[in-house]
């Protein structure tokens, strides 16, 4: 596996976690604990964002694997 | 009228309205009960027996004294709730019976109790050594209550230095395959999340004896057929295996990138996610 395949795996990853951790915080009940999660959801987007450029820089690099 | 119709009718009626009384009486529980009251409901027990099977003659009698000691408890209550020293005189007092991990001699005698008392008390309370205990008390019901040297206390989160996360109570919304539409209310759900979430069970309801739904939402079901498999929420536990996994890559990437800019971001990321699983470990993991 390239390093691009993987980070663009690892990016998958943190997507799935960020959707996850959205629908906890609309069900959750407990006021503190879903500041706690709205808090990591935006944490994971920033992280996303930074994949997701390091990710365009790899394109870059290694244009074989554009598009995937 | 015959002596046996005469005897059913009282007892009818003492039935009820001794029920009634004991109503009146509250919902102190039985074990919770002070001398006193152990003695007023000792009376009004007797009182009912008598006068059912007319050892009382005169039913008027009977009832006069029943009613006396079933509503002077509640006056004598009233009140008590009002004067703490009329409380105290009807109740007692609580004593304390160790104080700083000594036996304060002179109260125990005071209460008639000999030290294999007092010792028979602390076991009942799990507590089999003497040295453990800094603070005893024994509670106007007869209990005694105990407070543990602060290193043989069991221990807590607190003391960990651990979060843990504040679990609301989960509410029951399926009792016996029936679907409890207040409790479903009160969790802010609808019938048809219940059905979605059993379906992706694979469960019917009717096969669920208890359903209950936790405050982030997850619903653990019991099942009247133990023998089917069916997944209990692990999503959390996932979610935080997938944290993990993100973190020990982010951290791979940012070994093997030779780019210092790309390093610096890993690395900024992995403090990032790092404070991220340490917050929400209490609430992933519990």
């Amino acid at each position: 596996m390239t390093i691009h395949s993987q980070v663009t795996q690892t990016l998958a990853n943190l997507k799935g976690i960020k959707a996850t951790l959205s629908t906890y915080q609309v069900q959750e009940k407990n006021e503190d604990t879903k500041n706690i999660i709205k808090e990591s959801v935006k944490e994971t987007n920033e992280i996303i964002k930074d994949l997701e450029n390091r990710i365009k820089t790899l394109e870059l690099e290694e244009p074989q694997y554009k598009g995937y | 009228m015959k002596e046996w119709v005469e005897i059913l009718l009282r007892t009818i009626i003492l039935f009820f309205v001794t029920l009634g009384l004991v109503k009146i009486r509250g919902k102190k529980h039985p074990t919770k009960m002070t001398a006193f009251d152990y003695i007023s409901y000792g009376v009004i027990i007797i009182l009912v027996t008598l006068t059912s099977v007319k050892i009382i003659e005169n039913w008027v009698f009977g009832v006069i004294a029943l009613m006396v000691w079933s509503l002077f408890p509640v006056g004598l209550d009233y009140l008590s709730m009002k004067s703490k020293m009329l409380y105290e005189f009807i109740h007692g007092k609580e004593t304390v019976l160790i104080k700083n991990g000594k036996i304060l001699e002179e109260n125990i005698s005071k209460l008639k109790m000999t030290g294999e008392d007092l010792l028979r008390e602390l076991r009942t309370k799990n507590v089999f050594s003497l040295a453990d205990v800094e603070f005893a008390m024994l509670e106007t019901t007869g209990d005694v209550n105990v407070l543990l040297k602060s290193d043989k206390k069991p221990i807590t989160a607190k003391d960990l230095g651990e979060k843990v996360s504040m679990s609301k109570e989960s509410q029951t919304i399926i009792l016996d395959g029936n679907i409890i539409d207040e409790a479903l209310f009160n969790a802010g759900l609808n019938r048809d999340w219940v059905g979605t979430q059993l379906n992706g069970m694979g469960i019917s309801i009717d096969n669920v004896f208890i359903g209950q739904v936790d405050s982030s939402g997850d619903l653990f079901v019991d099942l009247f057929d133990d023998s089917i498999q069916h997944p209990q929420p692990k999503v959390k536990d996932l979610l935080y295996a997938n944290l993990q996994k993100v973190h020990a890559d982010l951290i791979t990437y940012s070994l093997e990138t030779e780019n210092s800019t790309a390093k610096e971001m890993y690395l900024k990321n992995i403090k990032k996610i790092d404070k991220m699983i340490k917050k929400l470990k209490p609430y992933l993991i519990n």
